[in-house]
């Protein structure tokens, strides 16, 4: 029985989405402010019963209700608890629902905390929101319903994909999420602005925390995205412009560039329409990327068996929500494209190219990703499109914009004179040039791509020290400031992370027998021993490596390879010593003859800095959020 | 400067950084695709010659064999069969009987040398080149 109050609670919530969705636009549109007032208590109706949902969904996990498909499907009574309730999202169906229950968490935020708004912007933010929810909440009921039942009910679950039983699926799925679904915001205010003709600063000044925090969200979510499957899928990977990683990123290229789009049009009140498409292209590709993941037509790690009818309700879905936010924005976008007027060497200039290079570059990834669907569609042959090709596209589009990241934050709004601000920047130059040289000779091999990786990531870091010294001179630093800072450091240590492994990782893949010794990196690595020991819902043979530097040990590493009793399918279990400097990564292949062992050992240099520059970046959001003045211009709009 | 020259310059900075990157892109397409081709058309000697190309097919039944590190197996449409060696270790749902996806190249023996074996992450899940190849190879034998 509760599982049908789940999906009644559904339906329910579909019906008060569309009167959140239709009556608060209209309203506002013939100024009728009963209808505006209706858009606050909707929205909170909407979120409480897709809260209900979502508990219920948890609870028939929790239970071990396998008279629900969904559960049944991608559970399992030997299951732990923790990865029971992860596995509310482990599927389609579920990670839907966590779909639109983040979209409705994100509309009562936004409900709760802009009080201080006028009524008709609110109430127009908030209908935009409802009419996307409606659009995904028909979705939902329609063609991936979670609630459907499986009568007679199943013995036991068929037990979540073994490669899924990892904390990672707790945290990573709702961070991406709730950033994919966090530009729906951004999206919502940009219409909403359109609607009413008020394309202003104050409305950039509103939408800019909102999409920063959306921002925030999803830097955290593809880090963790890739930390997990460097430690989990036994590749030792962190990235491999998978079609589906590719979905989140290209997002997070535009997003990227909206949030520095907002700073000038709140500034300055200009690139007016360029920020507006940009929210609109951000929030779409947001959609996309749903789309790609959830239709099943690209190959990929994440794609599950699929219906092809969920793919064409979201492209008609997707159609739409472009298609109409785009006639608009023709109909209303505001005529003059520059706003206030700026010389070629003044900020404005440097974050236009900024722009410019990292909207290209999604671009780039964004063909990367779609040609083989594209060839295949004119029936010219299937194709692959590998890392080559990204790696040679991407790099070189990217490293100018490191260049302008040195630049950029030292010129002045509207104007300012490069060759003062060249003068300051020498010393930066010349650091960026010793570490360009001396980094690679140190590590023992040069390469020109190793030297532009860390001249690059120097240049920046030190125009940063640069930029902080003069900032100290003049007085206290705003938080936007520091979170500027953190987030360009950000880059600069994730450059450093990305380069070293790229330039310096040994990789080997040996046959091992117990006794013997492999080294890499300037460390050895001994296999002790492999045992079968037991798991909760699985049993692994467990090799013991012993590794250490010059006769000193350093760490034992216990991989494992898994045998889940649910499936068919081996998992392996990497090992990894993790540190500051390195990480040594073993990972156990099948057995070959009896004791010998094929085994995967990784030297990574510097790996970890890739996932601490992407926590920098998501650092320097927060601190940008919450500077002073969003809180100040929200009381004096109050009073 | 003139705001008309100021919006010029912008314009063509940007169809630059464009126009750049296009060539990039058209540059890394020509020489970073890698075309499906199944069994049967290696068979008939339809695959790209001096090129990395990528096979679908099913992993045939008894075929696998291994040699310290190096693996020989054999991929399949039902219909032709291509050796494959790869030396390396295999990904955890590579299996005999089931679906696979492989990228390399073939040498002068016919033996089609694979430089990644590609995984799939759901037991249940077959990737649909592999499916296709399989369709692709019973349509044809069903017509002839």
């Amino acid at each position: 029985m509760i599982p049908e109050f789940g999906h009644y609670a559904l339906i329910l919530a579909l019906c008060v989405a569309i009167i959140q969705g239709v009556l608060p636009l209209v309203g506002a549109h013939q100024g009728r402010r009963e209808w505006l007032m209706l858009a606050r208590p909707a929205a909170q109706t909407v979120f409480l019963l897709l809260a209900t949902a979502f508990v219920i969904l948890a609870w028939s996990f929790y239970t071990n209700d396998f008279s629900v498909l969904y559960v049944a499907e991608h559970s399992n009574s030997q299951m732990p608890v923790m990865y029971r309730l992860g596995a509310v999202w482990g599927g389609h169906e579920g990670s839907l629902l966590l779909w639109v229950f983040l979209l409705s968490t994100w509309t009562i935020l936004v409900a709760q905390l802009s009080k201080a708004l006028d009524e008709f912007m609110v109430a127009r933010v908030i209908g935009v929101l409802g009419l996307v929810m409606s659009g995904l909440l028909l979705f939902i009921l329609t063609t991936s319903n979670p609630f459907e039942r499986l009568l007679p009910a199943a013995q036991d679950g068929r037990s979540l994909n073994p490669l899924l039983q990892d904390p990672g699926l707790v945290f990573h799925p709702p961070m991406l999420y709730m950033g994919y679904v966090g530009f729906s915001v951004a999206f919502a205010f940009a219409i909403a602005s359109l609607l009413s003709g008020r394309l202003d600063a104050a409305w950039a000044r509103w939408s800019r925390p909102w999409t920063t925090a959306a921002w925030v969200f999803l830097t955290l979510g593809i880090a963790l995205g890739s930390w997990w499957a460097y430690y989990e899928l036994g590749w030792g990977g962190w990235w491999f412009w998978d079609p589906v990683e590719n979905a989140s990123f290209i997002p997070w290229l535009v997003g990227t560039a909206l949030l520095h789009s907002l700073a000038v049009t709140e500034k300055r009140g200009g690139f007016k329409s360029w920020t507006v498409l940009l929210a609109i292209t951000a929030f779409s590709l947001s959609l996309l990327g749903t789309f790609l993941v959830r239709s099943g037509v690209l190959t990929s790690v994440h794609a599950f068996a699929t219906d092809p009818k969920r793919g064409i309700f979201i492209l008609i879905f997707l159609v739409l929500v472009v298609g109409s936010s785009l006639v608009l924005y023709a109909m209303r976008a505001p005529k003059s494209t520059v706003g206030g007027k700026f010389s070629p060497s003044s900020r404005e200039t440097f974050i236009l190219l900024g722009n410019v290079f990292l909207v290209v570059s999604a671009g780039s990834v964004l063909l990367g990703t779609l040609y083989p669907l594209l060839i295949d569609a004119l029936h010219l042959g299937k194709i692959s499109v590998g890392p080559p090709y990204f790696n040679s596209v991407f790099v070189p589009i990217m490293a100018p914009l490191l260049v302008l990241m040195g630049i950029g934050p030292w010129t002045n709004w509207k104007s300012s004179d490069l060759l003062k601000v060249i003068k300051r920047l020498w010393l930066a130059g010349l650091v960026a040039v010793i570490a360009g040289i001396s980094i690679p000779l140190v590590m023992g091999e040069f390469t020109w791509l190793a030297g532009l990786g860390f001249l690059l990531a120097f240049w920046v870091i030190s125009s940063g020290c640069l930029q902080i010294i003069r900032q100290a001179k003049v007085g206290k630093p705003t938080r936007s400031f520091i979170g500027m800072q953190l987030a360009h450091l950000g880059i600069a240590i994730f450059t450093i992370g990305v380069t070293m492994v790229g330039a310096y990782q040994e990789e080997k893949d040996v046959r091992m027998s117990t006794g013997e010794t492999v080294s890499v990196g300037g460390y050895q690595i001994q296999l002790k021993s492999v045992n079968l020991v037991p798991g909760p819902n699985y049993q692994a043979m467990r090799g013991t490596f012993l590794l250490s530097k010059n006769g000193n040990t350093e760490a034992t590493l216990y991989p494992e390879k898994r045998n889940y009793f649910s499936s068919t399918m081996p998992m392996t279990e990497a090992a990894i010593d993790a540190g500051l400097t390195r990480d040594i990564y073993v990972s156990l292949g099948e057995e070959l003859s009896d004791k010998s062992w094929a085994v995967r050992v990784y030297y990574k240099p510097f790996v970890d800095w890739i996932w601490g520059g992407c926590l920098l970046m998501a650092l320097g959001g927060v601190f940008a959020i919450s500077d002073k003045r969003y809180r100040i211009k929200l009381k004096r709009h109050a009073t | 400067m003139k705001p008309r020259h100021k919006r010029v310059l912008i314009i063509i900075a940007a169809l630059a950084v464009i126009g750049v990157a296009a060539l990039l892109i058209l540059n890394a397409l020509n020489s970073n695709i890698a075309l499906y081709v199944t069994p049967s058309e290696v068979a008939a000697g339809k695959a790209p010659q001096g090129q990395a190309f990528r096979i679908g097919g099913m992993v045939k039944e008894g075929s696998l064999k291994r040699d310290g590190l190096t693996v020989h197996f054999v991929i399949t449409d039902l219909v032709k069969d291509i050796p494959v060696a790869y030396t390396g270790i295999l990904p955890d749902l590579f299996k005999e009987g089931k679906g696979a996806v492989i990228q390399g190249r073939l040498n002068a023996n016919g033996e089609f040398v694979a430089s990644e074996v590609l995984a799939k992450h759901d037991e249940n899940y077959m990737p649909p080149e592999a499916k296709h190849a399989l369709e692709q190879a019973q349509k044809n034998g069903s017509v002839k």
